[in-house]
């Protein structure tokens, strides 16, 4: 809030190597993780077949497994789990696809019983491999094109360093995720998606002061001087980061605790990816930027050399 | 000096905002078509084959099935059918809100290949013998339903019948009807199951030179309008395999369409609470466009007949937040500009000219990401992914100009001129000039 108190400076850059080790430590685990736990793949990436039941009264897996048994020619499902505040829904899992018939067969017997038309879904391998490569691709397609109008708008290296934020942010969510192992699906795909937009734009945001102060700012000739530009820019942004960060946080968090099982997932790597966005344009995308930025200067001076002997002398 | 016919005006556009949205916001959200995880419904891709061995799938045969699929789909009275080839040989079928999932289901799949069939289940006679169009639905004389089907050729039918008498007797100078009769499949085995898997078996006392057959399938009269229906719309020339489908129960959709709705009145509610309290009267502004936005989106997705889907209702709140980064990005602006001094009226200038380029570089490269989740997704992400596009569009429209009007109107009055209070900034944090 705003407070009559001198408003507080932070030094963003002098850490710098503090918040590259935590985006350092926290990449390593998660694919640490991804290598030993991995992710909760739903149907849509694994093929398989998947019921959704809506009943009228509290569930338990036994009586779902049950149920299956006594419907139609019966059925095993090769998981069940129960959702729903009074636990009246359940989703059954089964690793073949069923067809028609059998689809009809569940159909029916659940219809019969609770009078509500379960959803099935299912998926063949084929077509779950190509969601999955899809969604791969349109991630990769996502970034080169922000890259490219990056690149245009700003300079290449504004570019990369929001690249890198934008993949430490999906990577994030993919390792949180791998955590609390929950359901990885399409709409998943959606929210890393949502991220990735969000991700550069929060960036942009920050970049954009850099380089307008960046043109205001007297000759930079020290480390120091380019610091300075950044770590005013971040704190003249800060509010702005914070307010929308926690603005579209509580439409995400609403959406999670209240939007129901089918957003759920969805919604919950909304609220991780928002959190790593602004992490990341903050402590990593612009650290990033003026190390980069620091090193290319180093060596266009170094260029004109016999020219311009004078620009050399160190300031400090 | 105060102009007061600028605060004048701010109400006059209020009261109109208000009486163009609030009578007509009720049927515009009606009007919005749902989507199949909204409504329940079905979707299905479908892999073509060919229906026989060493035929080829070209453009044309996956035109015709697609036509055919068409015709069928008219029958079930859905409102919003949706039937597109995906790649070479897919076909995705979308229906939403229909009513019997399984005959709908049933009704796309079945190639309505007709054949007549002896015992041995040898063909005798094909669906291409049959004339175009050429079925009904008719009664027999204990008023069950039967279908009739009109033949090419009564010659030929008679000489059918005359082999099957002449290479078959009592019992087994029978005519099998089958609807799609797949290899393996026998009558020898059918004939013992309580329902089998062909239509009638009729016995054949006599050659029968008729063009008009009927079929005596037990019917009830749903199933033999089914028969017709199918029969008439023409048969596939191609076997369809489901690769992919998505079947939502009506009240399972329905659920989660009403809780997804209500997360999005507390989600939305919470963002107005925040910047009222934050922003203090430009957060009054910000709502009021807020509120316009979430109108616009509404009618614009209407118009364009978009098919609204849960992550879609994701989207629209999710750009609620968006559309609240324009307003917090041109805020901060103006405080700052305040802040560092300057009076009120240039404050608001500055602040709202430099804050649109930024605003613009953050909003193309969210589109940029939608486009291409819209290019790659499937129906569900589709809905996302324009719902998004025409999010940020609008909130670009009325978070930077919407805002710019309303707020710029209050701040030409000069109501506000020395009093810094009104944007939330303390008369302590100005910097002398």
């Amino acid at each position: 809030m705003s407070s009559n108190k001198e408003k507080r400076f932070f030094h963003f850059v002098k850490h710098r190597t503090k918040f590259f080790l935590i985006s350092l430590v926290g990449v390593l685990a998660g694919i640490i993780l991804l290598a030993t736990v991995g992710l909760n793949l739903g149907i849509d990436f694994e093929s398989g077949s998947r019921v959704d039941i809506l009943a009228d009264e509290p569930l338990t897996e036994e009586a779902v497994y049950n149920q299956f048994e006594e419907a139609g020619k019966g059925y095993v499902p090769d998981d069940v789990t129960l959702a729903g505040e009074n636990r009246n829904m359940a989703s059954a899992t089964f690793i073949g696809t069923l067809t028609k018939d059998e689809i009809a067969e569940i159909q029916t017997y659940f219809n019969e019983k609770y009078g509500k038309e379960p959803s099935v879904s299912t998926v063949s391998p084929q077509v779950g491999q190509e969601l999955a490569k899809n969604a791969l691709v349109s991630v990769l397609i996502a970034s080169i094109g922000i890259i490219i109008y990056v690149t245009i708008r700003f300079q290449f290296l504004y570019g990369v360093a929001a690249i890198v934020a934008l993949l430490h942010d999906a990577f994030f969510i993919i390792a949180v995720f791998s955590i609390v192992q929950f359901e990885v699906n399409i709409p998943f795909i959606a929210a890393v998606l949502t991220i990735v937009g969000y991700s550069i734009n929060d960036t942009i945001v920050t970049f954009d002061r850099i380089r307008e102060n960046l043109r205001f700012a007297e000759r930079i000739k020290t480390f120091d001087d380019l610091a300075r530009v950044v770590d005013l820019s971040l704190n003249q942004t800060l509010t702005r980061s914070i307010n929308t960060v926690l603005t579209v946080v509580f439409a995400a968090a609403a959406l999670f605790f209240l939007g129901g099982e089918a957003i759920r997932s969805f919604s919950f790597a909304l609220l991780v990816g928002l959190i790593a966005g602004t992490y990341s344009s903050m402590f990593l995308a612009a650290q990033l930027w003026v190390v980069w930025k620091w090193k290319s200067m180093e060596r266009s001076r170094k260029k004109p050399k016999k020219k311009d002997p004078e620009e050399l002398e160190p300031e400090v | 000096m105060v102009k007061k016919s600028r605060i004048f005006i701010f109400f006059i556009v209020l009261l109109i905002l208000g009486g163009i949205m609030s009578p007509t916001v009720m049927n515009v959200a009606k009007g919005i078509n749902l989507g199949l995880d909204l409504q329940g419904g079905f979707e299905i891709l479908y892999e073509v084959e060919p229906a026989e061995d060493g035929k080829k799938i070209t453009d044309e045969t996956m035109q015709a099935t697609v036509s055919a699929l068409n015709q069928r789909v008219n029958v079930l009275g859905v409102s919003e059918p949706n039937i597109s080839i995906e790649g070479e040989n897919r076909i995705r079928v979308q229906l939403a809100g229909v009513e019997d999932q399984q005959t709908a289901r049933d009704l796309l799949a079945t190639e309505a290949d007709l054949s007549f069939r002896d015992v041995d289940d040898k063909e005798r006679l094909s669906g291409e013998a049959l004339e175009e169009n050429g079925a009904s639905v008719g009664f027999d004389k204990s008023n069950q339903p039967v279908v009739t089907v009109t033949l090419k050729d009564a010659d030929k039918f008679g000489k059918v019948t005359k082999d099957i008498i002449e290479d078959y007797s009592y019992p087994n100078n029978r005519l099998v009807i089958w609807l799609d009769y797949e290899e393996g499949d026998s009558f020898a085995e059918e004939s013992q199951k309580e329902d089998p898997k062909y239509l009638s078996a009729p016995m054949v006392n006599k050659p029968l030179y008729h063009k008009n057959i009927q079929i005596e399938g037990n019917f009830d009269i749903q199933e033999a309008e089914f028969l017709a229906e199918v029969l008439n719309s023409g048969s596939l020339p191609v076997e369809l395999q489901e690769v992919y489908s998505n079947a939502v129960g009506a009240s399972l959709g329905e659920d989660a369409m009403e809780k997804t709705i209500f997360a999005g009145f507390v989600g939305i509610a919470i963002v107005f609470l925040y910047m009222l309290i934050y922003y203090r009267f430009m957060g009054l502004i910000a709502a009021i466009t807020l509120s316009v936005y979430i109108y616009l989106v509404l009618v614009i997705f209407y118009w364009m007949e978009g098919v609204l889907t849960l992550p879609g209702i994701a989207a629209l709140i999710l750009g609620v937040g968006m559309a609240v980064d324009a307003n917090i990005i041109t805020y901060e602006r103006i405080k700052e500009e305040i802040k560092a001094g300057k009076t009120i009226m240039s404050a608001f200038k500055s602040g709202t000219r430099r804050s649109l380029s930024t605003i613009l570089d953050a909003n193309v490269t969210t589109i940029l990401a939608a486009g291409v989740l819209f290019y790659y997704g499937t129906s569900s992400i589709q809905g996302f992914a324009v719902m998004l596009i025409v999010s940020i569009l609008t909130s670009f429209l009325t978070a930077v100009y919407g805002s710019r009007l309303l707020l710029g109107l209050w701040v030409k009055s000069r109501v506000f001129n020395k009093k810094p209070g009104v944007f939330g900034v303390k008369e302590s944090e100005i910097s002398e000039l």
